[in-house]
C-alpha cells in the first residue's frame, strides 16, 4: 500500500502537517543512530527546507542519507515541500532539489505546518495521485 | 569595580563550549543567522531615487511613517526584547543566539535610516519620527509588548510576546514595500526589506521553538494557561493592529488587503509557537501579487490542481552538497 515518508525536526511543523493528513506515514529519525521504520513499497516524501540565504543546505542531512539508498529512491513517487515564504526565493527549496535529483514530480508546497486548505488539497490530491499511479502500474 | 563584594553577588558564567551541545537547534540557528549576516550598505538603495519621485506626497508620507513604525519595533526588540529573554535561556548557546538576534535587530533599525537618508528630506523624516512618537496605536502596541518584557514577567509569556512581535506585528508595515515591489516601485528598498523579513522568520521560528521546549516542562494546567494567554494577547494585539492599519491604509484604499495579510501572519505566528491557526483560510487569503513579492522566483506549486510547474526548475540553485552520493 502506498504511503508517506517524512522528516520533521524538533520544531515539529512537518510532523503536525502529516498528522493533519491522517494517512499512513513513516518518519525519518532526527538522530542518525535511531532506527528507520518500515518504508512502504511506494511513497511520497514530505520534507521541510533549511536553506541559508544562498540556498545551501536546503535538504536536511538525514533526508540526503535516506535518499542515498537506491532502494529508497526506487520507491519514491513524488515530493511535497514545507517552508516559509519569508525566505524568499528559497521557499520550500528542499523539495525542488529532491524533485530534480530524483526525477520525481514536485507535488505541492506548504508553509510551516500548513493550513486547513493545504491539508484538504494534499489529502484529495494524494488519493487521486495514488489512483492514477495504480492505473499506470 | 570593587573586589570586596561578596562572592555570591556575581556568579562567574561558565565558558561556553560549542562542541558540547544540549540542543542541536542552537548550532543550526547560529549557523543560519551568521551565514545570513548582511548590512544595508550591500543594497543599492540609491537606485530607488527616481522611483521615489514617482510616488505622490501622500504615498511618500505613508511609506516613511510605516518605516518609522518598523524602526520602533526593531529598536524594542534590539534593546529590550532579546536581552530580556537571556536570563531565561535553557542553554548557554541559546544566549549566544539571542545576542546575534539582538544585534541584527539593531542592523534592521539602522537600515530604515539608510533608506531615509537616501530617499527623503530631513524635514519629512523628522516629521515621521514625531508622528511615531505620538501615534496612539503604535504606542499601544509597543506598550503591550514591553509589559511582557518586564523583569518580573513570566519567561514563557515573554517568548509568546516576542514571537508575536517577530512574526505578526511587523507585517502591517512589511506589506507596503511588498506592495510597491509588486508594482515595480522601490524595488531595491524591497530587496532590503526581504533581508529583514528573512531574519525575522528565523527569529520567530527559533523563539517559538524554545517556547515549545519550555512548555514541555510545564504541567497540563500551566500549558493551558499559557495557550489561553497567547490567544488573548493575540486578540489584544490584533485589535490594535486593525486600528493602526485603518489609520495608515484607509487613505490609499488598501486596508482590507492588509488585514488579510495580518490574519495570514497571525496564523503563522501561532504555528511558530506550536499552536493551531486562529483565522479561517478564507480570511487569510493574501493577494497573490504580495505572495509573489515575498518569494520572487518561487512558483506556487500545486501539481494536484494542475497549476505551477512540477518538473521544470529553471532557476540555478545550490544543489551541491557533499553528502549526496548519486
Amino acid at each position: 500500500m502506498p504511503g508517506i515518508v517524512y522528516f520533521s525536526s524538533a520544531s515539529g511543523n512537518t510532523a503536525r502537517f502529516v498528522d493533519g493528513l491522517g494517512m499512513l506515514a513513516s518518519r525519518i529519525p532526527v538522530s542518525p543512530k535511531a532506527v528507520l521504520g518500515r518504508i512502504p513499497e511506494e511513497f511520497v516524501l514530505i520534507c521541510p527546507t533549511y536553506a541559508d540565504g544562498e540556498g545551501r543546505g536546503a535538504v536536511p542531512k538525514q533526508v540526503i542519507r535516506f535518499l542515498n539508498d537506491p532502494d529508497h529512491r526506487r520507491r519514491l513517487r513524488g515530493v511535497i515541500g514545507g517552508g516559509n515564504r519569508n525566505f524568499g526565493a528559497t521557499y520550500g527549496l528542499a523539495a525542488d532539489v529532491i524533485a530534480k535529483k530524483c526525477s520525481v514530480p514536485l507535488l505541492y508546497k506548504f508553509e510551516l505546518a500548513g493550513t486547513l486548505t493545504d491539508i484538504a488539497r494534499v489529502k484529495d490530491g494524494l488519493h487521486a495521485f495514488w489512483g492514477t499511479e495504480c492505473l499506470t502500474a | 569595580m570593587k573586589d570586596n563584594a561578596p562572592a555570591s553577588a556575581r556568579a562567574v558564567p561558565r565558558a561556553i563550549n560549542w562542541n558540547r551541545l544540549q540542543d542541536e537547534k542552537d548550532l543550526e540557528v547560529w549557523n543560519r543567522l551568521t551565514v545570513n549576516f548582511w548590512l544595508p550598505e550591500k543594497v543599492p538603495l540609491s537606485n530607488d531615487v527616481q522611483s521615489w519621485a514617482t510616488l505622490t506626497e501622500e504615498e511618500r508620507q505613508l511609506t516613511i511613517r510605516v518605516f518609522t513604525g518598523l524602526t520602533l519595533l526593531d529598536t524594542i526588540q534590539n534593546s529590550v526584547g532579546a536581552p530580556a529573554m537571556m536570563p531565561d535561556c535553557l542553554t548557554p548557546h541559546e544566549e549566544s543566539v539571542l545576542t546575534n538576534i539582538a544585534f541584527m535587530e539593531a542592523v534592521h533599525a539602522r537600515s530604515y535610516s539608510s533608506i531615509f537618508s537616501t530617499l527623503c528630506s530631513t524635514r519629512e523624516v523628522d516629521e515621521a519620527f514625531r508622528w511615531s512618537d505620538e501615534n496612539p496605536h503604535l504606542q499601544a502596541k509597543a506598550r503591550a509588548v514591553l509589559e511582557t518584557y518586564a523583569p518580573e514577567a513570566d519567561p514563557l509569556k515573554r517568548k509568546i510576546a516576542s514571537v508575536f512581535l517577530e512574526s505578526f506585528l511587523f507585517y502591517s508595515g512589511f506589506y507596503l514595500p511588498m506592495y510597491w515591489s509588486s508594482r515595480a516601485k522601490l524595488t531595491n528598498t524591497a530587496d532590503l526589506i526581504r533581508l529583514i523579513i528573512r531574519d525575522e522568520a528565523v527569529h520567530g521560528y527559533y523563539i517559538g521553538y524554545k517556547f515549545q521546549r519550555g512548555l514541555e516542562l510545564e504541567s497540563p494546567e500551566r500549558r493551558q494557561e499559557l495557550k489561553d494567554y497567547a490567544f488573548g494577547l493575540l486578540f489584544e494585539l490584533y485589535d490594535i493592529e486593525a486600528r493602526y492599519t485603518e489609520e495608515l491604509y484607509d487613505g490609499i484604499g488598501l486596508t482590507e488587503e492588509v488585514k488579510a495579510f495580518l490574519h495570514y501572519n497571525a496564523n503563522k505566528a501561532l504555528q511558530n509557537l506550536g499552536f493551531e491557526a486562529l483565522f479561517p483560510p478564507e480570511a487569510a487569503e493574501v493577494n497573490p501579487a504580495i505572495l509573489a513579492a515575498l518569494s520572487p522566483d518561487s512558483e506556487n506549486h500545486d501539481f494536484f490542481s494542475g497549476s505551477g510547474s512540477s518538473y521544470v526548475i529553471g532557476r540555478a540553485v545550490a544543489t551541491e552538497d557533499d553528502d549526496w552520493d548519486f
